[in-house]
């Protein structure tokens, strides 16, 4: 199925990537060509087909459940990104607003 | 010593007979990897190394070493390594070092092999040619304008090229079978469910499996050996499986085995002849080791790319939500926190992992989700359904391994589509969940082709038993690229 552009803005804005002008123009054509080959499944009749999830016949993996050590804080934390460490936290935005 | 020995199996009879010492191999691999002329290493960890190879050095004094100690092996930089960098080829994880190890990491080190350090791969696993890396192309030491093959390109390099003895790749749509199809190494892909994946970055978790590259069919099962098993840390696993040896039926050969001749594996289009006939002549080479060939049909085979480019994708889209820009990794900074989601993620991913992106959350997408992804499951039902029916009437399936020989550098990554019909004949074993190897059958055009043997679920040894027939009955496996790295 050939997409437009919209299509492409708006599954980018859903997937949280900021896309260039031009990346939106090159991404609907290559897009619109995988759609395509990707629509011939219509052809393959799965009326009384259930879905596959997983090709493993287990469910439900139970383990004990005890105490046993995981990260430290440091450790957590020695990855944060640039400017993204506040001490003790990692910093993030303000996300609520005041109400005006 | 100039060049490692041509097998884990040679040189842990070397480090027996004390004509080669653990810091001997690692200093070679060292060399030679650091003289790597085909940007196959991401990180060398020369340090890390030589103190694994002293320590591999003492418990060989010791006596009761297994037969992994002291051998040089590289890891693919989608598998965590506890103090190591660890990028998975993409800029919005430069410079992230893991607290913990991956459990496949951890079960090698308690064999005493020795880590050289992490091998460069398309971004996240996403390509088949290793052009996707944010690190720059690997290149194919067969030919340096061509591509070695993808996702696994630095790992299947640095067997090729003799710069370790094994190595560990991720296999998802054939990451590990192609490039060693397009790189003449021995690579495989083990059953779902076999290998932990704890610790090693997710791509698409219904079909990510880890696996070893190496020299020889034995080798690889030797490593198999060592990182098989449950792990409690990963809930994704095969309860129960016995971890059985391997190796055992090596040497039984192919004499009245049933092997299969997918006949739809044969007539796909963009299929070299110089592919067909070095296959061809493959399977000749088993029937007269006493094989008895049947041809059997997949007809949903066409179909398999088109599930795989619904079901991928969308899993990844899923999987990659992790990298934000809050707890790690790059933070390009906006003014609002979806503001700096959108900019950290648009520069941080590369054009493919963008593309996958946005088709998986599209394929998931209000309205979609019945029509792309459901649908893709049923028609996974399927051919899983067709793989186990022909699983009743043969022992192994046997197939090329990809339609070409290594292509040049460049020729399609603005073609996605064209990039993704490399892995039409490997993916369909991801979304049947069964193991896979590609072995070197000769080569075409100066380059090697791969033959695929194909086994039903958990019958690795079914599997390593008709490729180390074909091992012995042929010299493929011993030829080399000739512009070697030292």
């Amino acid at each position: 199925m050939a997409i437009d552009r919209s299509v492409v803005e708006k599954a980018a804005g859903l997937a949280r990537i900021a896309l260039t002008p031009e990346e939106v123009e090159r991404f609907t054509g290559q897009l619109s060509v995988v759609l395509t080959a990707v629509e011939r499944l219509k052809d393959v009749d799965t009326e009384k087909v259930s879905p596959t999830a997983s090709v493993l016949p287990v469910s439900n993996v139970m383990r004990e459940d005890e105490i046993r050590p995981g990260l430290t804080r440091e450790e957590a934390l020695a990855n944060a990104p640039k400017g993204g460490r506040d001490g003790e936290f990692f910093r993030v935005q303000q996300v609520l607003e005041e109400r005006p | 010593m100039t060049e490692l020995p041509r097998s884990i199996r040679e040189a842990a009879e070397l480090l027996r007979t004390r004509k080669a010492s653990a810091v001997e191999l690692a200093d070679l691999a060292l060399a030679r990897s650091h003289a790597d002329r085909h940007n196959a290493w991401l990180h060398l960890s020369d340090d890390h190394a030589g103190a694994q190879a002293r320590a591999a050095d003492a418990r060989l004094a010791a006596g009761d070493a297994p037969l992994l100690t002291g051998i040089p092996w590289a890891c693919k930089d989608i598998i965590g390594t506890k103090g190591i960098p660890t990028t998975a080829g993409s800029r919005i994880l430069e410079g992230y070092i893991p607290a913990y190890s991956a459990t496949v990491v951890d079960r090698l080190d308690a064999q005493g092999a020795v880590m050289i350090g992490k091998t460069n791969l398309d971004e996240f696993a996403m390509g088949s040619s290793n052009e996707n890396s944010a690190f720059g192309p690997v290149k194919n030491p067969w030919r340096a304008d061509r591509v070695p093959g993808g996702s696994s390109g630095g790992s299947a390099v640095a067997v090729a090229a003799g710069e370790v003895l094994f190595s560990l790749g991720t296999d998802t749509g054939g990451s590990i079978r192609q490039p060693a199809a397009l790189t003449g190494a021995v690579g495989m892909k083990p059953t779902y469910g076999r290998v932990p994946r704890w610790g090693v970055v997710a791509f698409a978790s219904s079909l990510d499996q880890v696996g070893p590259f190496a020299n020889t069919v034995e080798d690889v099962a030797i490593v198999c050996e060592a990182i098989f098993g449950k792990d409690p840390q990963d809930a994704t696993m095969v309860t129960d499986f016995p971890n059985d040896d391997l190796r055992r039926d090596l040497d039984k050969g192919v004499k009245g085995m049933r092997l299969g001749v997918p006949k739809e594996y044969f007539s796909v289009k963009g299929m070299e002849p110089g592919v067909e006939r070095a296959v061809r002549d493959a399977l000749k080479v088993l029937e007269k080791e006493g094989a008895k060939l049947e041809e059997v049909s997949l007809s949903l085979t066409d179909h398999g790319l088109a599930v795989y480019y619904i079901i991928q994708p969308a899993e990844a889209s899923s999987n990659l939500a992790r990298y934000d820009g809050i707890r790690y990794g790059l933070r390009v900074e906006g003014p609002s926190l979806l503001e700096t989601y959108r900019r950290t993620r648009g520069k941080g991913f590369g054009p493919e992992v963008k593309r996958r992106m946005i088709l998986g959350t599209y394929a998931l997408s209000a309205g979609y989700y019945d029509a792309y992804y459901v649908k893709a499951q049923k028609v996974r039902t399927l051919i899983k359904d067709e793989y186990d029916r022909v699983f009743e009437k043969v022992d192994a399936l046997v197939t090329p391994t990809s339609p070409t020989v290594a292509f040049p550098i460049g020729a399609k990554v603005n073609d996605p589509l064209s990039m993704y019909l490399n892995d039409i004949f490997t993916l369909p074993v991801n979304i049947s969940g069964l193991p896979g190897i590609s072995v070197p059958c000769g080569l075409s055009e100066g380059l090697p082709v791969g033959l695929q043997i194909i086994a039903n679920s958990y019958q690795e040894r079914t599997m390593f038993r008709v490729a180390a027939a074909y091992e012995r009955a042929t010299p493929h496996h011993l030829e080399r690229p000739k512009e070697k790295a030292a």
